[in-house]
């Protein structure tokens, strides 16, 4: 069951991804019965009451009072969000009609597919907060909003669609589990929904991986190669580090945010490390070694100045990647004006029928 | 955007998991009319089988509570916990009750 009130627990293991979701579920359900201790009511103080409810890890409603700072963050997250699901369908759409096999075609197209589904739950949770869609999809088209960096980069071979999978998407999945606790209910609500479907992504990428990784010597020397070249960016997709990260203290206390960039960062790494043993295949890092003291894994950081060349729009295909998406907009057109053509006739069908 | 791009409707989705269940509230999108609303809400919401049932309703004639979901609205039954059942005692040894 997919994101809807009556996930069957049997559906969830106990542990890994799935059982955070779960997890996050199950708390959005008990925080929702708790009474809260005893703060004041939504007549008496508008900030103390916003206050109160995330204190009591309760969720902001659409139609509660907020902070304006905080709905703007809100927007610019979702809207952010919401883009990179949309541009990131591009990479992967790059390999949909060179799949090896019919059954690799279909998996790719149901995971791209679910690409698109995320940037719609996302569009329609920030215009909850108020903003059209269209205002949001202006916005990218005009290079105003942001998407994530990581979709600025080629893929060059298959292998390039089994390491997106695994991490790609499992950097999305790290970054996303938290967000399944946020404090905006619809943003939420529609990560608990994402968050079930990413683990299909990167359970299929991590398959195309082990079985290149497997094959001939050809194979996973391109299997090596796309790690090699995505390593670095993945890292990169948990943003600067921490003593550069603007705004990130207030949406903690906001609850919008629960961990910091670096937090996630070395999350990610402590995970990766072991997959990439079982898959036979090196991270392109000389550094990277076991830290008894930290309990965790020493790492060498991504390169921030590409980062932030990347974001600002000099990276490898940031041209490419967004002329496509106006181009599909604008060609999407006639089908848009079409079916409001076809829905007007058919009202005034009906209101001449009722005359 | 255009004036023939403006958005379409906004819609919401109600989808009722498995039969026994209630139409729960899953999300929203855009459409121009009622019978596509019904098939972007097939292809966005239950592209896994998660649903038996889908009912879409226009977002504008929809009308809420409150402006807020506060309580003041719901006062009423605030003081009334005689309608509950443990509101009374019962007598020990009294069965079926
Ligand atoms: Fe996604
Ligand atoms: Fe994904």
């Amino acid at each position: 069951m997919y994101g809807n009130d009556f996930s069957a627990p049997e559906d969830a293991p106990g542990g890994g991804l799935l059982g955070e979701v779960a997890a996050a579920e199950a708390a959005l359900r008990a925080a929702a019965t708790r009474q809260r201790g005893g703060g004041p009511g939504p007549d008496a103080d508008l900030e103390a009451y916003f206050a109160d409810v995330i204190d009591a890890d309760q969720k902001i409603e659409p139609r509660d009072w907020m902070p304006e700072a905080y709905r703007k963050t809100l927007i610019r997250q979702i809207a952010q969000h919401a883009h990179s699901e949309i541009i990131g369908m591009q990479p992967e759409g790059n390999w949909i009609s060179r799949a090896p096999s019919l059954k690799r075609k279909a998996i790719l197209l149901a995971k791209v597919q679910d690409e698109a589904g995320h940037g719609l739950y996302l569009y329609a949770a920030a215009e909850t907060l108020g903003v059209s869609r269209d205002e949001l999809v202006q916005l990218l088209l005009d290079g105003r909003q942001k998407y994530s960096s990581i979709f600025n980069y080629p893929t060059l071979s298959w292998a390039d669609v089994g390491v997106i999978g695994w991490l790609v998407d499992g950097a999305a999945i790290v970054n996303q589990v938290p967000l399944c606790r946020c404090s905006y209910g619809p943003y939420a609500r529609a990560m608990i929904r994402v968050c079930k479907e990413e683990s299909f992504h990167q359970r299929q990428g991590y398959e195309i991986l082990h079985t290149l990784a497997h094959g001939t010597l050809e194979q996973k020397a391109m299997a090596q190669d796309a790690v090699d070249r995505w390593w670095y960016p993945s890292l990169a997709m948990f943003g600067p580090p921490d003593g550069d990260s603007t705004h990130s203290a207030r949406s903690m206390a906001w609850k919008i945010k629960r961990f910091s960039n670096d937090e996630l960062r070395q999350r990610f790494v402590d995970m990766c490390v072991q997959q990439a043993e079982i898959l036979g295949l090196t991270l392109p890092d000389p550094d990277l070694r076991w830290n008894e003291q930290c309990q965790a894994y020493d790492f060498t950081e991504p390169d921030y100045a590409e980062l932030m060349r990347v974001i600002s729009g000099e990276g490898p295909c940031n041209r490419q990647r967004m002329e496509h998406r106006r181009r599909a907009h604008a060609e999407g057109a006639w089908v848009r004006v079409a079916a409001a053509a076809y829905a007007a006739k058919r009202s005034t069908a009906r209101e001449a029928v009722a005359a | 955007m255009s004036g023939t791009d403006s958005t379409s409707p906004l819609w919401e989705v109600f989808v009722r998991a498995r039969r026994g269940l209630a139409h729960t509230h899953v999300g929203s999108l855009h459409a121009p009319d009622a019978e596509l609303a019904l098939r972007n809400a097939r292809d966005l919401y239950t592209r896994r089988q998660e649903g038996v049932s889908i009912w879409v309703v226009p977002a504008a004639a929809i009308t809420a509570s409150s402006p807020d979901e506060k309580d003041a609205f719901f006062d009423p039954a605030a003081d009334k916990v005689y309608r509950h059942p443990t509101f009374y005692d019962v007598p020990d040894g009294v069965a079926h009750l």
